[in-house]
């Protein structure tokens, strides 16, 4: 028995994941549905990776376990790569075409991860690669790329269309509601063209 | 009942609300301070909430509003009750008439904290009622009914959530926000409050006599419950509660402990009803030892038979394997997975433009050969910059220090130790340096705010927890008047006039203090200051890589080259590093 839909969301310290979450959790609320989620703080947001869980449906612990995730959102490449393992053989993931190059490899003159070689390692995955800059920058703002993300993914995400706009319109911050929605409607139709 | 999608944090504070709390103190720490944090920021506030200076401070000034009849709320993380447990201890023989409840938020896995230290022992040991949630809906629902539970029975409540309640999320039914505050009235009573030999013998008796009701009225409470289903069970406590529900098969009994004390008789009526008890708890076996007491034919399994991890935090699959241990099928077999090997790791960072970073590069360029105790903070995170020698506990820096100094170790000491933590608990620590005449540095790390923890205001930042102006303290008379004669404030982000100030530190004996001192660039950001961003001159920069070691997340190779990256917040400090003279202020090559 496994009643809940778990959506993994994984990012960068400042990239937003908690508010994608939020948005996830208040659509959750509109639907009138019960929610879990799960969040990094404190002395693993500086800069460090970090996860956000969401359990649509759930109604018991916030923590998904690795292999059972129903859907993956990653914001950038090798935070994809790391958690991967939270996906059956073969699951969906969605991915910001991206890469922050930890300043770890640098101080530890680690070998520079590259986007083909991150992307060659993902691709038994059912993968959505999405350039979340350029469609956060034609929605107005590049700030607005986890909002993109969330609306690339929102098809494979049992919630309707409109709540999820709702939840983006109460989440964000409301000088930011227009870019914002219009971020969300361009990641829903490049979601829908798939891998680009 | 309105119901709305919160972090278990803000149902907690929205509960204080419903119960209609009058005083709320506490110190910032990783799991608890959203709690304080939203209470200090609602709009009519009919409540007194404060941000105190340690935990201990918090933990008084909460008691003496509960004296005066108040109900009062007292926050900290786990090891923030350690510093508390002084008044703690004796709390539970003078008692108090408003309700007192005692939030010490605990962290499996250490997330973010120096240890694995269970409250619950705590509670064990002052012999105080301890409640301990098992999701976010309880959190909210026992928070709310603790104040009248401290009532009943005059005595604080310690309220015990762990990190996957703190910092988890959850549609959370709500009630309304109180509107019945009570006048605070001290009604002197010495055999009471004043805790002498006399008075503290009988009031120690009065304790333990309650114990039994207590006990009682924690499982009409429905704090501690069970269902019987078969010959076999699981006893759960905490989140681990909630993670076993969703493995548990149905012929298999649960009770949930949620309150202590537990009743014994109430545990022995259950567990003798079974064959075989697995118990299932975070941390210290708190309740396997309970278990462990009343049984007498019960096969117990958990943690003292190897069958359950002692350490770290659990999850529906450390749940599940237990289960499979104790010869329990779970009714979900999760895959065996394993991470991607050889990804980068992507720790937690010190922020680009972070004036720890310039202090510490400073630092170990003058005391090469130097002994570096740390403390609790964002500069903890110095360990990556080889800066950081030892940390233990808050305001240990110093006296860490001290110690290896006094102790014959004839290499340098140089301890950093961060605004908030000084004045929690490093002032004794510089006191006590300077009248044992150790010979050490001591650099105040100033950056105007508790920042690690989510940027509260103390004293140094000049408003408090309310927003309102508070008196302005000064570090620098702070350390003069604990006897420190060489005090030097400097701006870290003038790293040749940083480095000089350590070169004439290391000329000097006795306690020298170098305060550095520089708003957290997180704040200073928020509050519109603006600095223009640097670049490097691909003609000029030679690939040497001293930029490189100074650590800095703007700063990116490619090829042979360094780049600074949209990250950049204009410190301007790499400019100084760079040998060849290649980083510049963008736009002025």
């Amino acid at each position: 028995m496994k009643p809940s839909f778990d959506v993994l969301i994984v990012g960068i310290g400042g990239q937003g994941t908690v508010l994608a979450s939020n948005v996830l959790g208040e659509a959750c609320i509109i639907e009138n549905r019960t929610v879990r989620s799960a969040e990094t703080h404190g002395m693993a947001q500086r800069g460090g990776s970090v996860e956000s869980h969401i359990r649509i449906d759930g109604e018991l612990g916030s923590l998904i376990v690795p292999g059972t995730a129903d859907l993956l959102i990653a914001f950038d490449l090798l935070e994809a790569l790391r958690y991967r393992h939270y996906l059956p053989a073969g699951g969906k993931l969605v991915v910001n075409r991206h890469l922050v190059v930890p300043t770890s490899v640098y101080q530890q003159n680690l070998d520079v991860p590259d986007e083909e070689s991150i992307l060659a390692a993902l691709a038994d995955l059912d993968v959505a690669c999405i350039d979340a800059a350029g469609l956060a920058a034609e929605a107005g703002s590049v700030l607005a790329q986890n909002i993109v993300m969330l609306g690339a993914a929102s098809r494979h995400i049992p919630l309707r269309p409109e709540t999820l706009e709702e939840a983006v319109r109460r989440c964000v911050p409301k000088k930011t509601v227009e870019v914002n929605t219009a971020a969300f409607r361009l990641g829903r139709e490049a979601g829908a063209r798939g891998t680009p | 009942m309105a119901v709305r999608y919160l972090l278990g944090n803000e149902g907690i504070a929205h509960a204080c609300l419903e119960a209609n709390v009058d005083f709320a103190s506490g110190y910032p720490g990783t799991p608890s301070s959203e709690v304080i944090d939203i209470l200090r920021v609602q709009e009519d506030r009919p409540f007194t909430v404060e941000w105190s200076t340690n935990e201990k401070v918090a933990f008084e000034n909460a008691l003496a509003a509960a004296w005066c009849g108040l109900r009062a709320l007292c926050t900290m993380k786990h090891v923030g009750l350690n510093v508390a447990a002084d008044p703690l201890m004796t709390s539970a023989y003078t008692g108090v008439t408003g309700g007192f409840v005692v939030l010490s938020a605990d962290d499996p896995f250490a997330h973010s904290s120096q240890n694995e230290q269970d409250t619950r022992r705590y509670a064990h040991f002052a012999r105080l009622p301890c409640l301990d949630p098992s999701s976010v809906q309880e959190a909210h629902d026992m928070l709310r009914d603790a104040f009248a539970l401290s009532e009943e029975f005059g005595l604080p409540v310690i309220f015990r959530p762990t990190t996957r309640i703190c910092h988890s999320k959850s549609d959370v039914a709500l009630g309304e926000i109180g509107t019945e505050h009570r006048t605070a009235a001290f009604h002197r009573d010495p055999r009471q409050y004043v805790v002498i030999p006399a008075h503290t013998r009988v009031l120690h008796k009065k304790l333990n006599e309650k114990q039994e009701a207590l006990k009682e009225r924690l499982v009409e409470l429905g704090y501690n419950r069970h269902a019987v289903r078969g010959r076999t069970a699981v006893i759960a406590s905490g989140v681990a509660a909630a993670y076993v529900q969703e493995v548990l098969p149905d012929d298999v009994s649960l009770a949930i402990v949620g309150a202590y004390p537990i009743d014994e008789e109430w545990l022995r009526e259950f567990v003798d009803r079974h064959e075989k008890v697995l118990v299932l708890e975070e941390l210290s076996p708190v309740v396997e030892e309970a278990v462990r007491q009343v049984a007498t034919r019960t096969e117990v399994v958990g943690k003292l038979t190897g069958t359950v991890p002692y350490e770290g935090e659990f999850t529906p699959a450390t749940v599940a394997a237990a289960l499979a241990w104790a010869g329990i099928a779970p009714t979900i077999a999760f895959p065996a997975v394993a991470p991607v090997q050889g990804v980068p790791p992507r720790p937690p960072i010190l922020c680009a433009g972070c004036m720890h970073r310039p202090t510490f590069y400073a630092m170990k360029k003058v005391f090469r050969d130097g002994i570096f105790p740390s403390d609790i903070g964002c500069y903890t995170l110095g360990l990556q910059l080889g800066a950081v020698d030892t940390t233990i506990c808050m305001g240990a820096s110093i006296t860490v220090g001290s110690g290896i100094a006094r102790s014959g170790e004839t290499h340098p000491v140089v301890s950093t130790i961060g605004d908030s933590t000084f004045l929690h608990t490093g002032i004794p620590g510089l006191l006590n340096a300077v009248y044992n005449d150790a010979d050490m540095v001591v650099v105040i790390l100033d950056n105007r705010i508790t920042a690690m923890t989510g940027h509260q205001p103390n004293p140094n930042t000049g408003v408090t927890a309310t927003g309102e102006e508070s008196t302005p303290i000064s570090l620098e008379a702070i350390c003069r008047s604990c006897g420190v004669s060489w005090v030097e404030t400097v701006d870290p982000y003038d790293l040749p006039l940083l480095l000089d100030t350590f070169r004439r530190a290391k000329e000097r004996r006795g306690v020298r203090v170098i305060i550095a001192k520089q708003p957290c660039v997180i704040t200073a950001r928020r509050s519109g200051i603006k600095r223009k961003a640097y670049a490097v001159d691909p003609e000029r920069c030679t690939g040497c890589g001293v930029c490189r070691s100074f650590g800095c997340p703007a700063i990116a190779f490619s090829e042979k080259n360094a780049t600074i990256t949209d990250l950049c917040a204009g410190c301007g400090v790499c400019a100084d590093i760079c040998p060849s003279g290649a980083i510049g202020m963008e736009g002025r090559q």
